[in-house]
């Protein structure tokens, strides 16, 4: 043991080691803490002054106390919880049905069903709502052509829970895939080998492996449709939920610390929800893989089981795909429930009116999205591969940009950017800022999952044979997130095409958005016409996602990271 | 000293260890290697000789000491700069280009002329037989043939020393001799320098000029195969090296050049070193080498009970209970039956060879 006279004097290790060697490292870190303050936090801030400040300036919390001592408020939180739980449940229990009989069960039109469980990821948020409206409305097909009844009840929860159930399940389907397919085949064939029956080696080894994963994917729909608003303003009715409110409060009424509040009863949740996600989920996840697994794709259910899932992805599909078989015909149709005819004039009409918005869709997406894969692969470089103080914050602040309601950000955005120093409402920049923010985590998660997966020795090998850092990056660690990146600037492009519940707030004469605009339509019962102009968004988003393809060699399940 | 080649002097590596506490991974270790040697740093996971070996690489910057090559401090020297070739334990091959580009690697970033790049790699892909497998991609090799590209890629660059990260043990157990001698072959052929880690010791027996035996960051031998098997210096040593057993004894009488003590009340000669003396009655720890003992049946005075036979074909290992220790007893085996003539629960006679024995104080 050695004795204190020949231990050597040890210098205690300094964290600013890296930031000091490396000047780019420390501009770098230093430019991008500033941003992600200044577009992340400072509007939250803002957000809360406002809903904290009475009309003299001074602190109050009168507004908080409006609102929870209000029955309209009161119901509207009770109405956001009740649906989220609602659609939460409906949407993990097919996430789950999906992912088990894609993943384990080896059914029959495995491309179909991965591809059933992706589209409505890629589809403006309402386009459901409005399908909704055209099936089962008072003028709807089924309800009023086939069945005719007279129907009113669409509006409101039973509506919403059917399409927000539509539009979320594919979160719970990828969130689900991505642990079943982590849990070992194995497992399964060892707990049979060890006398379960099939359905016992489910309910005992399967099932609770993936109830980390269940509960995860709960939680993320839960928040999804806690946050929706482009379906509730649209199927609400006189079921009020907190996101609508906001936005009409805001705007409608001019209320704004009213509205300020609501966005904030709204952020709580969802930060909660991302807290508990990062740093309590974290450490629940089971680890299955030790030692070499043979991984065969073993088929772990009998023949019967296998049918009636292969049934149910098959109604579901089915049920899916009427959704979307309805907005192409809806496109045709002179007026819907009424008169019956084929019309082209819907596309002429949103050809004038909707041309010049769908350009300056695109053109903002396609502005936005190499700025945020860029930026979220850079966050997401410094945060794997470097050790400085402040690390974790920028982690942090780049992925809380998740947890933040779009309605809140929205109405940040306003409160903070409409006057100086940073004025910035009614340009162009705005709504930029507001998608490379609300996307960058999207960026910084692939990236930081790709940079796991290539391994340190891989880049210290480069080091070791005579490349500097710059060297090794470009030659050794780029080509290698090369897929990564782009999977992540299509999911992050797809999200700015189909984006509402912050812009809705920020769009501008000049600067409108599709998204807003189809709302326009759908509000004033021009169905035909916001029929079109989804079909035409998704059009859109499908050859631009198709060109990325192309042009990288990526395959599906590369982008959207479900099974192979 | 003028023939040293790579030195190490009072090197230390403090790691936190996760609870603001921290860890010394590498302890105050100082060595000497000379030119064309090849020297193993050899020890359990976590007794610092990756560490050390990072720390000559460049990949961790040590906490105090020196590191000089050829009399030249390199503390300063960029890991990109050092010119230390290194076969990693994963191989590290980059996956998305092919084998000649991988070779070619070090090459390019020193920007040799292309013919060069070519006739370089080639002379590289004969000397480890990889001929005919430039254009695939490190996926579509075996294991073997990806060891040989990573020993390829830092043999093109003709360095003057190399560094080993356990590069063979993701190989199978007969591959793995193979290439042990692959590498012998080329080392000594071209006289590269080779600091090399593992923690398999019979690796490190057969391949190494010396070894450094390494145990919590700490050096506990460095010595030649020879001298580390024979004289282990420490219990560790003996225990690491040579799978020692040990008991406990007591000094019955100190002589010039051997000792006698008491085991089981009967008396033992242990040869020792002339410079040390013991105390009468003193407690002493006793390392034996199991393949220095044997069963016999013979009374010795020493005996113990049969617990376990395991028959491995030129040997059979016996685990015999003894003064309330299990020891581990390696024999020859003669016959084909001979061997079997023992089963578990007999009483037997244990004999020890006199060089079986090294006395350590406890």
């Amino acid at each position: 043991m050695s004795s204190p006279k020949n231990a050597p004097a040890l210098k205690a290790p300094n964290p600013f080691y890296q930031l000091t060697r490396e000047p780019l490292l420390l501009a770098a870190v230093l430019f991008l803490l500033v941003l992600l303050g200044l577009f992340i936090l400072y509007p939250l801030f803002e957000v809360a002054r406002m809903s904290l400040t009475a009309k003299d300036g001074s602190f109050t919390s009168e507004v908080y106390e409006y609102v929870f001592t209000h029955v309209r408020y009161r119901k509207a939180i009770r109405n956001s919880v009740l649906l989220g739980v609602i659609v939460a449940t409906t949407s993990t229990f097919i996430g789950y049905v999906f992912a088990f009989s894609l993943t384990r069960a080896g059914i029959r039109w495995k491309k179909f069903f991965n591809t059933m469980a992706i589209l409505p990821i890629i589809s403006p948020p309402f386009m459901f709502a409005l399908s909704v409206i055209l099936l089962f409305g008072r003028n709807g097909l089924i309800t009023a052509g086939l069945l005719k009844l007279d129907v009113t009840g669409l509006y409101g929860l039973r509506g919403l829970v059917i399409v927000q159930t539509i539009g979320m399940f594919p979160m719970a389907f990828m969130t689900l895939s991505g642990i079943l397919q982590g849990i070992d085949p194995d497992l399964d064939t060892c707990a049979m080998n060890l006398g379960a029956k099939k359905g016992r080696a489910f309910f005992t080894v399967t099932l609770p492996l993936s109830l980390p994963g269940i509960f995860a994917s709960w939680l993320i729909v839960f928040v999804g449709s806690l946050t929706d608003f482009g379906n509730p303003i649209i199927l609400g009715g006189d079921f009020d939920v907190l996101s609508v409110q906001a936005y009409l409060e805001f705007t409608g009424m001019g209320n704004l610390a009213r509205g300020t509040a609501l966005a904030i009863l709204l952020l709580v949740p969802t930060v909660a929800v991302f807290f508990f996600q990062k740093y309590i989920m974290k450490n629940k996840t089971y680890t299955t893989i030790t030692g070499k697994s043979s991984r065969r794709g073993v088929v772990v259910v009998g023949p019967v089981v296998k049918n009636i899932l292969f049934a149910f992805c098959l109604l579901f599909s089915a049920f899916v795909l009427m959704f979307y078989i309805t907005i192409i015909s809806g496109s045709f149709i002179k007026l819907w429930g009424i008169n019956w005819s084929f019309t082209l004039e819907h596309f002429s009409y949103s050809w004038d009116v909707g041309l010049k918005t769908m350009r300056n869709t695109l053109f903002l997406a396609l502005i936005s999205t190499p700025i945020t894969a860029i930026m979220g692969m850079v966050i997401a470089y410094i945060v794997v591969r470097k050790k400085f103080p402040g690390k974790h914050l920028m982690e942090f602040l780049s992925m809380l940009s998740y947890a933040i309601p779009g309605t809140c950000v929205g109405i940040g955005y306003i409160l903070a950017f409409n006057k100086a120093p940073f004025k910035l409402s009614g340009t162009a920049f705005i709504l930029i800022a507001c998608y490379v923010f609300r996307n960058v985590p999207i960026g910084v998660e692939s990236g930081i999952a790709a940079l796991k997966q290539i391994s340190p020795d891989i880049e210290e090998s480069s080091t070791n044979l005579g490349g500097d850092s710059s060297y090794t990056f470009r030659n050794i660690t780029l080509p290698l997130i090369r897929p990564s990146f782009f999977a992540g600037a299509t999911f992050a492009f797809v999200r700015s095409m189909t984006a509402i519940s912050a812009i809705i707030f920020l769009v501008s004469a000049r600067w409108n958005h599709m998204t807003v605009l189809v709302l326009a339509q759908t509000e004033i019962m021009r169905l035909g016409v916001a029929s079109v102009m989804s079909f035409a968004l998704i059009v859109v988003l499908l050859a631009v996602i198709m060109v990325i393809m192309r042009l990288t060699g990526l395959k599906q399940s590369q982008i959207f990271g479900t099974t192979k | 000293m003028s023939d040293t080649y790579l030195l190490l002097n009072g090197v230390s590596k403090i790691f936190k260890d996760g609870q603001g506490g921290q860890v010394r991974a590498v302890d105050n270790v100082s060595l000497k290697i000379k030119k064309g040697e090849f020297v193993t740093l050899l020890g359990p996971s976590g007794c610092g000789k990756t560490t050390t070996l990072r720390m000559v690489a460049g990949f961790e910057v040590q906490n105090s000491g020196d590191i000089l090559l050829e009399g030249r401090n390199i503390n300063n020297v960029a890991a990109y700069d050092r010119n230390m070739p290194m076969v990693f334990q994963s191989y590290a091959l980059f996956p998305h280009m092919t084998i000649f580009e991988n070779i070619a690697y070090g090459l390019k970033v020193r920007k040799v002329p292309k013919d060069t790049i070519r006739n370089d790699v080639a002379q590289a892909c004969q000397m480890v037989n990889l001929t005919g497998l430039e254009k695939r991609y490190p996926g579509e090799l075996s294991g073997g043939q990806q060891q040989r590209v990573a020993l390829a890629r830092a043999l093109v660059l003709k360095p003057q020393i190399m560094l080993f990260d356990e590069p063979l043990s993701n190989l199978d157990a007969k591959l793995r001799i193979q290439t042990r001698s692959e590498i012998m072959r080329v080392q000594q052929m071209l006289g590269i320098t080779a600091l090399y880690v593992t923690h398999d010791q019979s690796e490190a027996l057969s391949m190494s000029d010396r070894i450094v035996v390494m145990n919590q960051g700490k050096v506990e031998q460095f010595g030649t195969p020879e001298e580390i098997y024979a004289a282990p210096a420490t219990p560790f040593v003996a225990d690491f090296i040579g799978n020692a057993n040990f008991i406990n004894v007591t000094v019955r009488k100190d002589g010039a050049d051997t000792l006698e003590v008491e085991v089981q009340d009967t008396a033992l000669m242990v040869p020792k070193s002339p410079d040390e003396s013991y105390g009468e009655g003193e407690e002493l720890i006793l390392a034996m080498k199991p393949e220095s003992m044997d069963i016999c049946d013979e009374e010795t005075g020493f005996t113990g009970t049969m617990e376990l036979i395991s028959y491995l074909g030129a040997t059979t290992e016996f685990k015999i209970e003894f003064n309330g220790t299990f020891l581990t007893v390696i024999h020859t085996n003669t016959g084909a039956k001979d061997a079997r003539k023992f089963q578990t629960g007999d009483r037997v006679n244990l004999r020890f060879e006199p060089d079986a024995f090294q006395v350590y104080r406890s």
